[in-house]
């Protein structure tokens, strides 16, 4: 099928503009979201990515380098996705799932477990049982179970919302006994390393494991410290952005905080009128809702955004539900725009002539064709007998849809509602379209 | 063993973090759903809700998504297996929440604003071992098979949809009763159903680690 639709210009994760920026993808991490990110930014499978780390770590561990540096380097990409703020509050609050740890599934555990046991025994089968291989290598491991608890403390600190930064936090995140371990291994790895050291090296010369020593020490201290300073001038970019979103947001609340308590008012005196009451309710929720959980905002620039533009309309002129499902999208152009109007036209004649207060629209958007389809369970009447008189369908539907290329079929019968589909093959050039 | 209850009724455990919402739907069951739906317990948060569901093993549980302790999914994550069918009851309609409570094991999805009889009848329908599709989801499903509606679980191994199902799902999406897509497509309700229960596990099964343990499950292994 030729569903695979490019992203088009309303994806709700869309970055904002400036250049173009690899980010590390915490929410499908199975180490650090190094491979997942790495993919996402060049835009080729994630496995490809995790079998190249793989491949190339067996080159004396390059690869196992290459991901560790990448690790340090690229920023956490989930810091500031937005998303709309009832998911983004009932994240904050602890009720909606939240991440979760691939590692749960033993598969990548053992995998890279198997892995870290070729890279020492191939080391070994390179080197031989070097003095200083093993201290290295417990080194190496203590900093980055230090830096992994480091990530995780920084990245709770970002979804605190409590704003203080309190240096406990800051270095535990929320605790748990993952932080405490993860930190007691990380120093206890680092102690035994220098022990261990001491004991296998201390004996040879002296000048040789204090130089050594030194530049271990140099280096754990750039590979802490370094990245720190380059995230610390990050964050507060980040955190200025954050801090305008945060105040734009006040400002909608309020806003939105008022219409419903307008809304509710209007309903208290209007409490004997239950067809206004309803529409009240009806207007307001769907205000609500669009704001708390549609990221993408109903734009008319695209088709899925005018058929929502045009039942809220309808909804509130007509005393009539019109639900509207969406499948896929794309851009409003000049052709489609006919396709809105026939639908328009169709959900009016459902509120003035079914004898019901509901209708489904359904649009279905594919690379080939835009397919809607508006159904009510109202009166029905037979398509047959409608007199030759009447202009309504025949003339804003069916012909209208037949003038600009498309094709309108009405389906009815007494009694069992009415079905007007809408079909408009797409013809519109490519690169208008990714306009 | 989740039983109905001696007057046949299905037992059914709310959860909600609203009390009012609660006393709300407690009330509209018992108007609309008498004699049909009995609720036998609430619950406030997730940990609240395993342990009542634990203990009164009902057949039905409404569950909301957004709630106390990790969510509706937590909920299904951390209920030992039983014969306890889910159905959420959310005011969010946002893909992500609606995709992931079906993947975490809910057999329906219906928004707050649904009316006291059609409560009753999805209740009656999930009991019965349906799947409760409104349009909304069923736009979803299909938006997520077509790669429009970014699943955040890997899903590289998720199933496709069958022409049958994709056709059953948007004659769901368009506002059609089961028995009307059955109509259309002329075919019976009972195949409609069959459809539906494919669909749903297309969506829940997202390795195939949990295909086996699915497989197992139902003794097919």
């Amino acid at each position: 099928m030729s569903y695979a639709n490019p992203p088009h210009p309303t994806s709700p994760r869309s970055r904002p503009v400036g250049p173009r920026r690899a980010y590390r993808d915490t929410s499908s991490s199975v180490v650090g979201g190094v491979a997942s990110g790495l993919a996402a930014h060049l835009a080729v499978p994630v496995l490809w990515v995790r079998v190249f780390f793989v491949a190339t770590a067996l080159l004396q561990g390059f690869g196992l380098m290459v991901y560790a540096g990448l690790w340090v380097f690229l920023p956490a990409g989930q810091g500031f996705d937005v998303s709309s703020p009832g998911l983004e509050s009932a994240t904050r609050t602890g009720k909606r799932p939240g991440r979760r740890s691939r590692l749960r599934d033993a598969g990548p555990a053992i995998a890279l477990g198997a892995l870290l046991f070729g890279v020492v025994l191939g080391f070994e089968g390179i080197f031989g049982q070097g003095a200083l291989f093993w201290p290295v290598v417990l080194g190496v491991a203590g900093v980055a179970l230090l830096w992994r608890q480091a990530d995780e403390a920084q990245r709770e600190r970002w979804i605190d919302s409590s704003g203080r930064i309190d240096p406990f936090r800051a270095v535990f995140g929320n605790g748990g006994w993952a932080a405490y371990a993860r930190i007691a291994a990380g120093l206890g790895l680092i102690v035994t390393a220098l022990i261990v050291f001491a004991v296998v090296a201390g004996q040879v010369t002296f000048a040789l494991p204090v130089l050594v020593a030194g530049l271990l020490g140099l280096a754990g201290l750039a590979i802490v410290v370094g990245p720190w300073v380059m995230r610390l001038v990050d964050d507060l970019g980040a955190e200025r952005a954050e801090r305008v979103r945060t105040q734009e947001r006040a400002d909608m609340a309020a806003h939105l905080h008022d219409s419903v308590l307008q809304t509710l008012a209007l309903i208290q005196k209007n409490s004997h009128d239950s067809t206004m009451v309803a529409r009240l309710a009806r207007s307001q929720e769907r205000d609500l809702r669009q704001w708390l959980f549609e990221a993408d905002t109903t734009d008319a620039a695209t088709l899925a955004g005018a058929l929502k533009e045009m039942a809220a309309d309808l909804e509130t002129d007509h005393d009539v539900v019109v639900d509207v499902v969406t499948v896929g999208d794309c851009p409003l152009t000049e052709e489609l725009r006919p396709v809105v109007h026939a639908a328009r036209e169709a959900v009016v004649n459902v509120a003035k002539h079914a004898g019901t207060r509901r209708a489904d629209v359904f649009a279905e958007i594919s690379d080939a064709a835009v397919d809607v389809f508006v159904r009510d369970r109202g009166s029905g009447f037979d398509v047959d007998a409608v007199a030759a008189d009447r202009q309504g369908v025949r003339n804003s539907i069916v012909d209208r849809m037949a003038r600009h290329g498309g094709r309108a079929d009405v389906r009815s019968a007494p009694d069992e509602g009415t079905e007007v589909r809408l079909h408009m093959p797409r013809t519109a050039a490519p690169d208008e379209e990714n306009r | 063993m989740s039983q109905p209850s001696p007057n046949g009724a299905v037992r059914v455990v709310l959860v909600d973090d609203h009390a009012m919402f609660r006393a709300g739907v407690r009330a509209e069951l018992a108007a609309a759903g008498a004699g049909v739906v009995e609720v036998v317990g609430e619950a406030a948060d997730a940990d609240a809700a395993i342990k009542v569901v634990a203990d009164l093993q009902p057949q039905v549980v409404l569950l909301d998504v957004h709630l106390p302790g990790g969510g509706g999914v937590e909920v299904m994550r951390r209920q030992p297996s039983s014969d306890t069918l889910y159905l959420a009851l959310s005011v969010s309609d946002a893909a992500e929440d609606v995709i992931g409570t079906i993947r975490g094991g809910a057999r329906g999805y219906v928004t707050k604003t649904i009316t006291g009889p059609e409560l009753v009848d999805a209740i009656t329908r999930v009991a019965g071992g349906d799947a409760v599709f409104s349009p909304r989801l069923a736009g979803f499903v299909l938006d997520a098979f077509a790669g429009s509606i970014d699943v955040a679980a890997v899903d590289e191994d998720l199933d496709r949809l069958t022409e049958r199902e994709r056709e059953v799902m948007r004659l769901i999406a368009r506002g059609y009763a089961y028995k009307e897509v059955a109509k259309e497509l002329f075919i019976s309700v009972k195949t409609v159903e069959t459809h539906m229960s494919s669909v749903l596990r297309k969506l829940q099964l997202s390795s195939r680690h949990e295909l086996t343990k699915w497989a197992s499950d139902r003794r097919l292994l």
